[in-house]
């Protein structure tokens, strides 16, 4: 008798661990290449929500390194132990839709109820849906504008971006001629964050202002060389080793922590500013005319769910609750919306308390509405690190720029030809 | 008949559990550990390594397909790999070269018996016990265009170069880098050996009047062959195996100049997802180590001096 209530505990035991225990131990896991504190607070904000309303789910954010952030994401795949959702840049998500890497969000955004996916401009949703299917979500549609030190360069004696544009002279050769102005003042002139001679993509900031692109509108050829680079890389080249405007190989140079009078990156970078004794006069000004006129160079991240982690409904649910209007709202201050209605100077500078009205609406609404963004190529990985390769030769102060630049179409085209 | 019975049972136990079974019963209890961790975690990964070398594996599709020979046959025509190979022979050859007869000049040095030998002995060989990514971190700021290494030529009025960003410096900062990581490990073995070398060859030397350099060529050398050939194998298996003072320092640039075989490995299995191609280059690297130190061992016959 005894042992018959034993066996029937134990097999009761059993049965309602099994059937309690995945309700309580629902974990998701979203890899993220940011590891800013503002950003965590309001990103774990959103997760107690959803747990609130999930009871037994636990959402963590696994904060990678932004330099090899594809590489971690992929070795983790490899092990076996993918996150349930990641941010990904609009260079690779290509990759991961081709190979079936991600979980499809079309059902789930259609059916969460006031979700409103015709909220985004169809415009905003195909670098990240592949054959009609939606694979991510727009996270971040982030126009690039220059951070200006105004205390530096008043006291280098140079007019401030803000008087050149009032001049309607605020073009790539103004800008770089005051940080000339600057640089000679032993300070460092306009840096393009986050380039350090590697991530060459980032120079699209600048090259984008001459028409110029890396591949060839079907990205089946190389474009390295046509006329519009390497005139946009002879003025890169020129303002790095001739008028040293810009920081050369191996100098770092850090805006945020008052080394340089510019620096080119997205609002997201904002509460990087320095505060109390460190501030300084700052401001926030679209990015100079090139010859092409006025343009615009907007960032692109997404956020997909890995189709082979532990729970990609779930993942999927969180993800509809994370991109919901009034969380997308809140992300605002940090990561520019894709949702329309949401793209407006008042939501923007409501969720931007740094910012002022005037600079969002000429660096972020007029950014996301005229902005170009990354020609997406099959491949990328592969790409990126031989035009790395390619590139560095032309880091050198005299480099011969067109055999370079051939040179290095010479070796992009097989593999463009390939995809 | 039941006592007579028992005591055969017993000479026939004792009979198998010989001595020499049970030493050699013994011995293999004792490597059975080392034995396990070398199937476990070296020859189970290098026959799996030999097996994903014959696929093609996406770990993003989560696909693995059978494809043969065809990622050897692409090693083949990788226009890449050619350069890969004669950047890997330059630093290996370098790092062997410099770290060699650097750990023998100071071991030669440290010998003598002179005052303070101990300290400069322990500073010699305290690179070794740094963390490698932590010793590679400080050396990438010290070789930066503004960092401590050309502050220092500038006090003296050079202005020294873009270490990382010039191909033929950049080569030349890694292996410097590696050898000075490293150098304090071969110059304690070669010390060791040096201690070793009996003094009244030395002696009866020096009645003969032998020069000291002959000395040096004719009796140091021979008698430390054996340690020069351990140290000479050591050191081309780690240089041929270099990843992260190169993805520290030089990311495998400028251009190809410093991308050494297991970066490039590394490179095409974890940056660009080809991990079937990534295992046939390991496959190779093994081949190449393999090789060279089949070498080394058989020309130990023609070089080495063993005194038994």
């Amino acid at each position: 008798m005894r042992r018959t209530i034993l066996k029937t505990t134990l097999a009761a035991l059993t049965v309602t661990t099994g059937l309690v225990a995945p309700a309580f131990s629902q974990e998701l896991r979203m890899a993220i290449w940011s590891a800013n504190e503002a950003h965590l607070a309001l990103f774990n904000e959103i997760a107690d929500e959803f747990e609130a309303s999930h009871p037994g789910v636990t959402v963590t954010y696994d904060s990678l390194a932004f330099e090899g952030y594809v590489t971690t994401l992929t070795t983790q795949i490899a092990g076996g132990n993918p996150p349930d959702l990641a941010w990904l840049f609009d260079t690779t998500a290509p990759d991961f839709m081709a190979a079936g890497a991600l979980y499809p969000l079309t059902d789930t955004f259609a059916t969460t109820e006031g979700y409103d996916i015709a909220d985004f401009p169809p415009a905003t949703l195909t670098a990240w849906s592949r054959d009609g299917v939606q694979y991510l979500y727009p996270f971040s549609t982030s126009p690039f504008g220059v951070f200006v030190n105004n205390d530096m360069i008043k006291a280098a004696g140079a007019k401030t971006p803000a008087e050149l544009i009032a001049a309607g002279e605020w073009t790539w050769d103004n800008a770089i001629a005051t940080a000339a102005t600057v640089a000679a003042t032993g300070k460092q002139g306009l840096v393009v964050r986050d380039f350090d001679f590697k991530i060459w993509e980032n120079l699209a900031e600048i090259y984008a202002g001459w028409g110029a692109h890396p591949w060839s509108e079907d990205t089946k050829s190389c474009a390295f060389n046509s006329t519009e680079m390497v005139d946009a890389m002879s003025f890169i080249h020129d303002a790095i080793f001739v008028k040293k405007a810009m920081p050369g190989p191996g100098v770092s140079a850090d805006f945020f922590a008052g080394d340089a009078a510019m620096t080119t990156t997205q609002i997201s970078r904002a509460s990087l500013l320095p505060k109390g004794d460190a501030a300084f006069d700052w401001d926030l000004v679209p990015l100079p005319s090139g010859p092409v006129g006025e343009y615009a160079w907007v960032g692109r991240a997404g956020i997909g769910v890995l189709a082979n982690g532990k729970n990609p409904e779930l993942a999927a649910e969180f993800l509809a609750f994370f991109s919901s209007k009034d969380n997308v709202a809140k992300l605002a201050q940090f990561f520019p919306p894709a949702r329309q209605s949401l793209l407006t100077a008042d939501v923007l500078s409501a969720a931007n308390p740094l910012l002022t009205k005037e600079q969002i609406e000429a660096v972020v609404i007029r950014g996301v509405a005229t902005g170009q963004s990354t020609q997406q190529v099959p491949n990328f990985a592969q790409l990126q690190q031989t035009a790395r390769a390619g590139l560095d030769g032309l880091w050198q102060p005299q480099a011969d720029i067109v055999g370079v630049l051939n040179a290095l179409c010479d070796r992009l085209n097989p593999l463009l030809a390939a995809n | 008949m039941a006592l007579a019975l028992d005591t055969s049972q017993a000479r026939r136990k004792r009979g198998f559990w010989t001595m020499a079974r049970r030493d050699a019963a013994t011995g293999y209890l004792f490597i059975t550990p080392q034995l396990i961790g070398i199937i476990i975690f070296v020859l189970i990964p290098l026959g799996l390594v030999f097996w994903y070398s014959l696929h093609e594996w996406n770990v993003l599709a989560g696909s693995f397909r059978f494809t043969g020979a065809a990622n050897y046959e692409k090693l083949l025509s990788d226009p890449a790999l050619g350069e890969v190979m004669t950047v890997t022979a330059v630093f290996s050859a370098g790092l062997a070269l410099l770290n060699m007869s650097l750990a023998l000049g100071l071991a030669l040095l440290l010998n003598q018996k002179l005052a303070f030998m101990t300290v400069f002995r322990t500073l010699f060989f305290s690179p070794v016990v740094v963390s490698l990514v932590a010793w590679t971190i400080v050396w990438s700021f010290l070789l930066q265009s503004n960092g401590g290494i050309n502050g220092l030529l500038q006090m003296i009025g050079v202005e020294g170069p873009n270490w990382l960003r010039n191909p033929t410096t950049a080569m030349i900062s890694v292996i410097v880098v590696q050898a000075l990581k490293n150098v304090g490990l071969n110059m304690i073995l070669f010390l060791a050996a040096l201690q070793g070398v009996p003094r009244e060859l030395f002696e009866a030397a020096r009645v003969d009047g032998v020069p000291r350099f002959k000395q040096f060529y004719r009796i140091t050398l021979p008698m430390i062959s054996p340690t020069i050939l351990l140290a000479s194998i050591v050191t081309i298996v780690g240089a041929l195996q270099v990843f992260a003072q190169i993805m520290i320092l030089t990311q495998g640039g400028p251009g190809f100049s410093t991308t050494v075989l297991v970066y490039y490995l590394y490179q095409q299995a974890f940056q660009f997802y080809l991990f079937g191609y990534g295992s046939t280059l390991s496959i190779v690297l093994l081949v190449i180590v393999g090789a060279l130190t089949f070498i080394q061992w058989q020309l130990r016959r023609k070089f080495v001096f063993y005194e038994n």
